[in-house]
């Protein structure tokens, strides 16, 4: 861990908290989809916690975000309510998007959450359209755009960094690599590895982090947001991770071994910063136990808001298509 | 006491095979535990369970296929977390048995297929019209619309508000218009007349009305009308169509018996088998006709069958009626008013009670001498009217 | 009373409508490939980067996922970008932005979220420019629920409705055919904004409808003036939207004339021709004589050779053989 910040223990019972029910939640979202509540892809974060809250924890309100369709974690970090984002894994009308989206497609209007995109490297020049208008309108927000190393292996993953770079426009580009492209391993996807020399090579400032250490990532994002808002132009951080789970519920996981996954949840990020943060007396037993109890309290509560949440009506079927008037 | 059931690891996972159990029964199992392992048809799974407590008995053996939802064993709770139960499987819709195959309707073969445009078809319902009597000038021959209407004007038919039976005088007179105009721009007419002398008629007509009451009184008309059906037996190259390029003649002789409407405009019904009919049955014929006529209650076929068309202008017309023929139609007769006339009586002036019966013939199925042996074998009938 | 009336072409009508735009709303921009100091591919922005300079008339590398997206994105957050597409063609490499995020995200966000955006294209053929950028896929676009497509014929639309399509709150592109860029006219010196929604009857006529739209508006309209020299009054509407479509307007048309004969530039299968044609059948069946008639772009990638490119879609002298035998069959 390099150039850790100095942590309070407000600020590290935090840190903790966000992981800890993202955690919880997704552990619970797994059960329910074997229940059938919910349905469709579930793509779980598990082990990944510490990339959003880390980013998450670095912005202000004027910040945009555009994730994945991993994005549950990204838009309970990034302070989206858990209630509508479980009613939305239930496609009830109490969701994010009335239950329109589901798991892969959370949108917030307050939070500046702009989805939930599930088509990889489709969300970059969304990121890179927002931070145009920002910059237009003298506008102070950053755009801050989440995907996987798969996305760039798109066409839209460099036509993006290139307009960045070449517009100098205030976009944290945050690339989780979690070593597989669904199946497909890094190495047999993609000529050069590395990916942030990629992003380098369009004159990004860039580097490379410990994405299973969420004090790395804050700090990280820290420095990057600081250097964006400074009219340093676009960060590109490559966030080494690894997801403990399937790619999505149905997968057999034929393409890794057990061996692999095993040595990854050493580093879970969880109990890792768990363990560091009682040993360096920031966190007590008891905040740990407070916490753990207060995610399951809150979970408890997110799936009793789905269960009760209506269905849309039928009728309301083509509602949203078309627009009547631009949301204020 | 709770139930593991076949999980559902996707929405295309319908079912599975239990490949091994990592738990035994009396085993003490902890929630994220891998309890079995289950094949699927994207491979095996590895399937935790979400409770602690004991494994308490295994109801589904190795190798066994079970739909999602099926209970694969029992769990003795430890804390039992109160969990919203879950969802019984998705009902299998029910497979009803395979019925034999329905027999294969028999198709009309294309050739019997009348080609009729759908704007003609509907006309064509709502008028009443049988279209296969109506030539078509669309695609292909097809029937179109304004083919409808032309042969609802060509029967004098009213071409009402959609669905409506009764008058339209408006959308009569169209179709008037564009019957008459086509037959003015494709028939070429010729014409003759001859006049009538009408005093034996009359005379025969008196006497025979002097014994009837007043109801079933005979007019002069219906004396015209027999006259003329049975004339088109002896020339019958007068009775029938000009159908693609080529007369067609009737063997029925149909008379379309010109009515005018008390709103303007007519029609010409048919009167069937004019010539087969007697005197009485003609005279009973025409009044209903009229009737029917003037409350819009014609039947299709008096619509489109007549194959000659007969109008006589009564005591009030005038002199002469050179008519226009209602294509495809070949002829068309006219009688005009009734009036004493001077004629020369063994050698003598003498006033009669003339009639001019006209013919106006179709050129190109007939020539003016056919018309005149029309004229001729009216004019004979008529001085022999106990015969008609 | 008497508007005056200036001359101008169809190139000149969008531009000042561009112009209008930036002049009326300061979040409204430019951006596209050489836009900027070239002037435009086909010179329809030439002159506005001085006018407006490069933060509003922005050119963009050759990316048209890239540039694209970030209209998206832009008017997620609060601009009215006007993005120009070289060529339809062009626009393929940008359908993942336009399918799957401007027309999905509004319903997809639960109406959290529009996307006011406008996106313009060159399409269609007669520059001899061969198989990639000449053809008519405008018809594919009208396929996908949450866009616009609108398709002006006119100077009128032309100067018109680009500014009714930014105060739309719903993705709108707009399709302007090459062969219009030189079209010249006479048009109001007043001539503003005019509503996106409508088909217009250009000519009426009792005989048969041709419904077309975009660039073969003009030619349908010289075989109607021929068609009446032979005593065939043909009624020839100008869809102008092709999505929506304005079914009222073309089924009241059917019904008088009973005929219908659909011109399009683009191919015939599963063209925006097969939807007019079976939303007629649907719809105005029982006001039909005859089946609709369409003629269609020859289902060939378009040949540079000027005659074979003539012969790939439909032409004045063609509309009037194919409405001709609608009328009056042999």
């Amino acid at each position: 861990m390099t150039a850790k910040p100095r942590l309070t223990h407000n600020h590290a019972r935090r840190l903790l908290g966000q992981m800890m029910r993202i955690r919880v939640f997704e552990e619970r979202c797994a059960e329910l989809y074997t229940q059938q509540k919910i349905r469709g892809f579930l793509h779980l974060y598990i082990g990944e916690e510490a990339n959003a809250v880390g980013t998450m924890e670095a912005l202000t309100p004027q910040d945009s975000v555009v994730a994945t369709y991993r994005d549950h974690g990204h838009a309970l970090a990034r302070g989206v309510a858990m209630g509508p984002v479980m009613a939305e894994m239930y496609g009830k009308a109490g969701g994010t998007s009335r239950g329109r989206g589901g798991s892969m497609h959370i949108f917030d209007r307050p939070a500046r959450f702009y989805g939930g995109n599930a088509i990889v490297g489709g969300g970059l020049p969304l990121a890179v359209g927002l931070a145009l208008a920002e910059k237009m309108a003298k506008g102070s927000g950053v755009a801050v755009c989440l995907f996987g190393e798969g996305a760039v292996a798109e066409g839209e993953f460099h036509e993006s960094l290139n307009l960045a770079a070449l517009w100098k426009l205030p976009v944290l580009f945050v690339c989780e690599n979690n070593l597989y492209a669904m199946g497909s391993a890094i190495e047999r996807t993609e000529s050069e590895t590395d990916i942030h020399l990629k992003a380098a090579s369009y004159r990004i400032d860039s580097r490379r982090v410990d994405g299973m250490d969420v004090v790395a990532v804050e700090a990280a994002a820290r420095g990057a947001l600081e250097h964006i808002r400074g009219g340093g132009g676009p960060v590109f951080l490559e966030c080494m991770t690894y997801r403990f789970r399937a790619h999505s519920m149905f997968d057999a996981q034929l393409y890794r071994d057990k061996e692999e996954i095993e040595r990854w949840k050493e580093r879970d990020p969880i109990k890792r910063f768990q363990t560091w943060a009682l040993s360096a007396g920031l966190l007590h037993d008891s905040d740990v136990t407070a916490l753990s109890a207060e995610a399951v309290i809150e979970v408890d509560a997110a799936v009793a808001f789905a269960e009760a949440s209506p269905w849309e009506p039928l009728a309301d079927l083509e509602k949203h298509v078309l627009m009547d008037k631009v949301p204020a | 006491m709770s139930d593991f059931r076949m999980p559902s690891l996707g929405a295309d996972m319908e079912k599975g095979t239990v490949v091994e159990w990592l738990k035994k029964p009396g085993e003490k199992i902890a929630r994220g535990d891998v309890v079995a392992v289950v094949e699927t048809q994207k491979g095996a799974f590895e399937v935790e369970i979400f409770e602690d407590g004991v494994l308490s008995e295994i109801l589904v053996p190795v190798g066994t296929e079970v739909p999602v939802g099926a209970v694969l064993a029992r769990i003795e709770s430890g804390e039992a977390k109160p969990l919203a139960k879950p969802a019984p499987p998705a009902p299998r819709p029910a497979v009803a048995p395979s019925p034999t195959p329905p027999p294969r309707p028999s198709l009309p073969s294309a050739g019997e297929r009348l080609r009729l445009s759908p704007a003609a078809a509907r006309r064509a319902a709502e008028l009443h019209v049988d279209p296969h009597s109506v030539t078509g000038s669309g695609q292909g021959g097809a029937i179109t619309l304004a083919d409808i209407e032309a042969a609802v004007a060509r029967a004098g038919r009213t071409t009402g508000e959609k669905g409506r039976r009764g008058f339209d005088p408006s959308a009569m007179r169209q179709a008037i218009a564009s019957a008459m105009a086509r037959s003015k721009r494709e028939i070429p007419h010729y014409y003759l007349s001859l006049p009538i002398d009408m005093s034996r008629a009359l005379q025969w007509l008196a006497a025979e009305n002097a014994r009837r009451d007043v109801e079933n009184r005979l007019l002069a008309g219906v004396l015209l009308l027999k006259a003329t059906a049975l004339a088109l037996k002896d020339v019958p190259e007068l009775n029938g169509f000009w159908i693609e390029g080529g007369p067609r003649l009737s063997t029925g002789i149909h008379v379309g018996w010109a009515i005018s409407l008390r709103g303007g405009g007519l029609m010409a019904p048919a009167i069937h088998d004019a010539d087969g009919k007697s005197i009485d049955q003609l005279m009973a014929a025409l009044r209903d006709l009229v009737v029917r006529a003037r409350t819009a209650r014609l039947r299709g076929s008096e619509m489109t069958d007549p194959t000659v068309t007969v109008t006589s202008l009564g005591e009030r017309g005038a002199e002469r009626v050179y008519g226009v023929i209602y294509p495809p139609q070949l002829a068309i007769v006219g009688f005009g008013a009734v009036r004493p006339a001077p004629a020369i009586v063994d050698g003598a002036v003498a006033a009669r009670p003339t009639v001019y019966a006209t013919v106006s013939g179709d050129h190109r199925a007939s020539d003016g001498v056919s018309g005149s042996r029309l004229l001729a074998a009216i004019d004979s009938r008529l001085q022999a009217p106990e015969a008609l | 009373m008497s508007a005056a009336r200036r001359k101008t072409t169809y190139r000149e009508a969008v531009r000042d409508a561009i112009r209008e735009a930036m002049l009326r709303d300061p979040r409204v921009f430019l951006m596209g490939e050489d836009v900027g100091r070239y002037g435009g591919c086909y010179a329809v922005s030439k002159g506005l980067l001085q006018e407006f300079g490069e933060e509003r008339i922005r050119d963009t590398p050759l990316s048209e996922s890239g540039f694209v997206g970030a209209g998206i994105g832009a008017a997620l957050n609060g601009m009215r970008p006007i993005v120009e597409v070289m060529s339809v063609n062009f626009s393929l490499l940008a359908l993942d932005q336009i399918v799957n995020n401007a027309a999905t995200i509004p319903h997809m966000s639960g109406g959290q979220f529009a996307v006011p955006l406008v996106i313009r294209m060159a399409t269609g053929s007669g520059r001899q420019l061969a198989a990639q950028h000449s053809h008519s896929l405008e018809g594919w676009y009208a396929h996908i629920p949450g866009l616009k497509v609108l398709a002006p014929a006119t100077l009128e639309d032309a100067r018109g409705m680009l500014w009714s399509a930014l105060e739309d709150p719903n993705p709108v592109l707009i399709f302007e055919h090459v062969q219009l860029y030189n079209m010249e006219g006479e048009l109001d010196a007043a001539a503003g904004a005019v509503p996106i929604s409508g088909a217009a009857i250009r000519r009426p006529g009792r005989d048969l409808s041709i419904v077309t739209y975009g660039g073969s508006l003009s030619k349908c309209l010289a075989a109607a003036t021929a068609l009446a020299g032979e005593g065939i009054e043909a009624e020839v509407i100008d869809l102008r939207s092709l999505r929506p479509l304005d079914d009222a307007t073309i089924m009241a048309s059917v019904a008088r004339t009973r005929r219908v004969l659909i011109v399009d530039e683009g191919w015939r299968s599963g063209g925006i021709s097969a939807e007019i044609s079976a939303r007629i059948v649907e719809q105005a069946f029982y006001e039909l004589d005859a089946p609709p008639a369409r003629l269609c772009g020859v289902e060939v990638p378009i040949p540079y050779p000027k005659h074979l490119e003539d012969a790939s879609v439909p032409q004045a002298e063609s509309i009037r053989a194919a409405a001709r035998a609608l009328v009056r069959p042999t």
